[in-house]
């Protein structure tokens, strides 16, 4: 649902976008502002962006669409990535996913019912040579396997 | 007869003038420096496979099919994006390359429908064309794998595949046969520049969305065409198309919308028009179009024309439908009537700028020759009659001085009183890339028009005047120029009279011209007019383009003279990028003036007072022509109130609507005893009108329409004319039941008549046109191939002129009654007084004309978005629903005069232009206050109107 103009959701995106405008390519750092403060990019967020910055609509939804991590809802209170690019695959990184998702009961870009967990792919976290590599939240893990996973998910619903 | 077929060079033409030789498959080829390998191919002959290359827009190197092998160098390039060098030996066609490019061919088949025989692209796809060209025989990944294809996947949904979004009137996208090529893409943004289109996502999931996800309909879109013009496929297409089926014959003629005039290529089945589609060879649009142009022809077949002649005795009596020969004879017996019982002068006729020049010149000649009198005149008077008179004083040739590439060419373009983006959209579009190149911006306009601010596009400077003020801020500009010394005295020594120069910097240079005294009265802060002022003195090439905001005034010829002397002491004049440019309103208004529209004008204005001018006439057609001047429209209508005035023959205009004071229009028409209109509706004229003669649509005729720039292009017929003949053969009917012995059977000798008598046309004909596709004129033994820019080694009238441009406030001022301004303008979607794009799809962006009016107004006075809103003004009143926005300035109201329900000139008054009675249709004071709906005129008038519709034997049509 779009919110008119006046309301507190289009109050703080305008904060956002006019710290940041002035600055040189400045519309991603106004998306992660965005994201940032919303924790994902509104819609509405894009016709306020693209007129600050005067550039068209369909310029910003091109871009926020193009990043994978530019988010179009909210992610759960933790988001676990995990690499799905070849050096982590061959180390057993599908089966790593697979038990991940039925661990948590949720498929990728999907979202745990006590909102507790986002699981994502990701293609490659610069961490071949200690595959297979995730990532929870900011943090890295190398040589990630069951034993880590089963600890984190245990960790935080508990 | 066939389908014109246009190479496509796949990427644009380089400019160099250093050229290289390379070889390409054995074939040496000599091109301009910067030209890719895949454009020197096609001149040299050889076809390189391509799907994401199209000459239109800039080269993109995606699709991966126009591979080719260069010697010496290792891989495979692509041949769009790499440029030819000297010497370079290229092969488009090695083992090495068909392989590679049937691979490519695979996987984009393998996501793409297989039902070539019911698609709408067959016959004209060149996903299609290139399976063909690499040989694909097989696919080898199958077609089940992921897809966008199939709505359904495994028994499930398949969520990549999108619904085909038919919400645009005039073209489907369908996201199923889409390839990604982004062609439409970079269409929309480096040709169109809009910027609506985009690919959304990465890898497998990009596609292409209008905005952010919409629906065309609700996006940026400002369905131009382009998109669909690049689309490689069928994933945008006509409807037409798809409802028709592929032309099978195009014959290229002109838009018969502004005064851009566009060249398209009319695409046909028969005598059904499948498409219009911009010729790339037109020199106006260069292959682009808008959405009036492209898709908004419907109006041709439309159930509201009328086919048969119809007459009637009194304007309250129905219509009777009659012959062509009662209707002519009639209308003979009936003006033969009233010159001999109210004298020579009594009737008189008006011609269209709609029409072609031959038809113009015939309407003047009908006049001038068999109703004997001068009393012709055209909706110039209404529009660019200030342009004419302004720029005959100031340059000695009333015309633009530009050919529209020049703007390729500017650095600094002043747009004042213009919309081009909505009015003269293609021109906008060519502005708009312009100065996303870097050239500056100067919009002087009382209103903030897109161009002020639009993606990728903003003015240095809006000077946001208020209404009436033109002179003032343009004589302020000239003020800053001369007192800080920044006049280009050079060329004012070489080319101008400097005695008047001196003259004229002595007025400027007064202290009450300078833009701090001007500023309480213009509302523009001085600062910011000086700044302008500098940025256009000191900015490189200097281009001024103007419109209706600048003519429509009082003053409208002061401040066209204004705008001469503001190019002229900078110096920017006669050379490319620079000028005085008036963008004309419609698509021969240039072209009704030059063949001698004004009643005081001969064809190729020369006075009817001058002997020599009239004697070539007088020879040529075996009758005096009277020397003094005709009457203007006005004066007719005042006459005819008075009673002296009778009978009027109007061909193609809609005088009740277009004209100021709608009432006093009524009340002269209503005292005319025959009134003859000549159109393909029955407009709101025809409501006072006695015969109704059905006219032609430019698809129907040959002749040529004149451009704002001078450009005379061929109109070609492609149908048969839907009402039994072409306008000037109607005309040329009404002369011989008049008694004159014309003969023309083919408009080319109408030309030839033309280009014999007048100088300016000297070397004009159907031959030529058709061997360079147009011409510029003046076109003679002077310019034999025409003059896309006008006065380079001098002035047409020797030195340039010097007037001094006083400011006199119009009459029409703001008091308690009337307290805020109103001023008028045009919207993309719908022209002029709407008879045509009313009766197309067009009325989806424009259903009915809103007022705008600025918040801190409407607060005042209570009104809501989308209230009812009654304006009044000293003339009348009449109610519209308002919508608000700050585009206007405090103080300001804004409408359009699409609709005939609007009736904005009800309320517009009868002041006008000084020197050329061009009516000030851009500064009413007005009142707004709530109201419940129409008012007592527009209730009035609708049943006036509709009574007046009424044809004997038909029933009358619901609405």
């Amino acid at each position: 649902m779009m919110q008119a103009a006046g309301t507190e959701v289009m109050q703080r995106i305008t904060d956002v976008v006019d710290a940041l405008k002035e600055k040189d390519g400045a519309l991603l750092p106004i998306l992660h502002g965005i994201q940032d403060e919303f924790g994902y990019v509104p819609d509405e967020s894009v016709p306020v962006i693209a007129d600050a910055l005067n550039l068209s609509r369909a310029d910003v939804h091109g871009v926020v669409t193009f990043y994978h991590d530019y988010r179009k809802h909210p992610a759960g209170r933790h988001v676990l990535k995990i690499c799905r690019a070849e050096a982590c695959q061959a180390l057993g990184g599908q089966a790593l996913a697979e038990r991940a998702m039925a661990l948590l009961g949720i498929g990728f870009h999907e979202t745990t019912t006590d909102n507790a967990f986002t699981l994502e792919p990701t293609f490659c976290l610069g961490l071949c040579a200690c595959a297979p590599a995730a990532m929870l939240d900011n943090q890295l893990i190398a040589r990630f396997d069951e034993t880590k996973l089963a600890e984190i998910v245990k960790e935080i619903r508990s | 007869m066939g389908l014109i077929h246009e190479i496509d060079f796949g990427t644009p033409a380089a400019l160099s003038d250093k050229t290289i030789t390379l070889t390409i498959d054995g074939r040496e080829i000599t091109v301009p420096e910067g030209t890719s390998i895949m454009r020197a191919s096609t001149e040299a002959g050889i076809q390189v496979p391509k799907l994401c290359a199209t000459d239109m827009v800039d080269a993109f190197g995606s699709c991966r099919l126009c591979l080719v092998e260069i010697e010496g160098r290792n891989g495979t390039p692509a041949s769009c994006t790499t440029p030819a060098t000297d010497g370079m030996v290229v092969h488009t066609q090695t083992g090495r390359l068909k392989d590679i490019r049937r691979g490519v061919m695979e996987l984009y088949i393998s996501d793409h429908p297989l039902d070539c025989l019911t698609c709408a692209a067959n016959g004209d796809c060149e996903l299609q064309d290139m399976a063909g060209a690499v040989g694909l025989r097989d696919v080898r990944y199958g077609y089940d794998g992921d897809n966008h294809v199939r709505a359904k996947k495994d028994a499930g949904i398949n969520a990549k595949w999108m619904p085909k979004d038919e919400s645009n009137p005039y073209f489907t996208y369908d996201p199923s046969k889409c390839i990604v090529c982004s062609r439409c893409v970079r269409a929309c943004q480096e040709v169109q520049g809009t910027f609506a289109l985009t690919i959304e996502g990465r890898g497998f999931d990009s596609r292409v969305s209008p905005s952010a996800h919409e629906l065309f309909a609700d996006s940026e879109c400002v369905s131009c065409g382009a998109c669909v013009q690049a689309c490689p496929t069928a994933t945008l297409t006509e409807k037409s198309v798809i409802a028709i089926g592929q032309p099978e014959h195009s014959e290229v003629t002109t838009c018969a919308y502004c005064g851009v005039g566009c060249s398209f290529k009319a695409e046909m089945r028969g005598e059904e028009l499948v498409r219009m589609v911009p010729w790339k060879d037109g020199q106006a649009n260069r292959g682009h179009s808008c959405v009036k142009g492209r898709f908004a022809y419907g109006y041709s077949t439309h159930k509201d024309r009328i086919l048969n002649p119809m007459i009637r005795d009194k304007i309250t009596d129905p219509w009777r439908e009659v012959s062509w020969e009662e209707a002519l004879a009639h209308t003979a017996s009936e003006f033969r009537r009233l010159q001999y019982q109210y004298g020579r002068a009594s009737v008189g006729g008006i011609t269209s700028s709609r029409c072609t020049n031959e038809e113009t010149f015939l309407v003047q000649k009908l006049i001038r020759a068999g109703f004997g009198n001068n009393n012709v005149d055209t909706c110039a008077r209404v529009c660019h009659s200030p342009t004419g008179y302004g720029l005959g004083q100031a340059f000695g040739t009333s015309a633009g001085t530009q050919n529209f590439d020049s703007v390729e060419h500017s650095d600094v373009i002043v747009v004042i009183g213009a919309n081009p983006t909505d009015g003269h959209p293609v021109f906008g579009s060519r502005l708009k890339k312009r100065l996303r190149q870097g050239a500056q911006l100067i919009v002087i306009d009382p209103r903030r028009i897109d161009l002020v601010k639009t993606p990728h596009v903003k003015a240095a400077h809006h000077l946001a005047l208020k209404p009436g003020t033109n002179v003032a801020v343009m004589t302020a500009l000239a003020h800053v120029i001369v007192t800080e010394g920044l006049a280009d005295e050079q060329f004012i020594r070489e080319r101008c009279d400097w005695s008047e120069f001196e003259d004229w910097a002595e007025f400027v240079s007064d202290i009450r011209h300078s833009p701090e005294s001007t500023e309480t009265s213009t509302g523009v802060p001085a600062d910011d007019l000086r700044r302008a002022a500098r940025l256009f003195a000191t900015g490189g090439n200097g281009a001024i383009y103007y419109g209706l905001g600048v003519t429509e005034h009082s003053q409208g010829s002061t401040t066209v003279m204004a705008i001469a002397n503001l190019a002229m002491v900078t110096g920017n004049i006669g050379r490319p990028g620079v000028g005085v440019n008036p963008l004309r309103g419609q698509n021969n208004v240039q072209g009704s003036c030059d063949m001698g529209s004004f009643p005081h004008e001969l064809p190729g204005y020369r006075h009817v007072s001058d002997e020599a001018a009239r004697d070539v006439f007088e020879k040529m057609w075996g009758v005096t022509i009277s020397s003094e001047p005709g009457l203007r429209i006005p004066n007719m209508l005042d006459a005819a109130v008075e009673g002296s005035f009778k009978g009027l023959y109007i061909q193609g205009e809609d005088i009740l609507q277009s004209d100021p004071d709608t009432k006093h229009v009524a009340a002269g028409l209503a005292a005319m005893e025959c009134v003859v209109v000549q159109d393909l509706f029955l407009n709101e004229t025809a409501n006072y009108a006695h015969v109704f003669l059905p006219g032609s649509t430019f698809l129907e005729k040959d002749g040529t329409f004149t451009n704002a720039e001078r450009r005379i292009n061929r109109v070609r017929k492609v149908m048969t004319p839907k009402n039994g003949f072409a306008d000037w053969e109607v005309t040329q009917n009404l002369a011989r039941a008049l008694g004159l012995d014309w003969d023309y059977t083919h408009p080319s000798q109408i030309m030839d008549e033309i280009a014999a008598t007048t100088p300016s046309f000297a070397g004009v004909n159907y031959p030529y046109l058709d061997q360079v596709g147009s011409v510029q004129w003046p076109c003679n033994e002077h310019f034999p191939v025409g003059s896309p820019i006008m006065h380079v080694d001098g002035f047409v009238r020797g030195r340039g002129k010097f007037i001094r441009t006083e400011y006199v406030a119009t009459d029409e001022r703001t008091g308690p009654r009337f307290p805020l301004l109103l001023t008028t303008g045009r919207i993309l979607s719908q022209y002029n007084v709407g008879a045509q794009t009313r009766r197309t799809d067009n009325v989806v962006w424009h259903p009915e004309d809103k007022l705008e009016i600025h918040p801190h107004d409407a607060e005042q006075r209570g009104i809501h978005e989308n209230d009812w809103v009654k304006l009044s003004s000293r003339s009348g009143d009449t109610t519209l629903r308002a919508t608000i926005t700050d585009r206007v300035a405090p103080g300001v109201v804004y409408t359009t005069f699409h609709h005939p329900t609007t009736q904005a000139n009800v309320i517009t008054t009868d002041y006008s232009d000084w020197a050329t009675n061009c009516p000030e249709y851009k500064v009413t004071a007005v009142q707004i206050s709530p109201s419940n709906g129409p008012s007592d005129w527009q209730v009035e008038y609708d049943e006036q109107a509709r009574q007046s519709r009424r044809i004997a034997g038909h029933l009358e049509a619901a609405e």
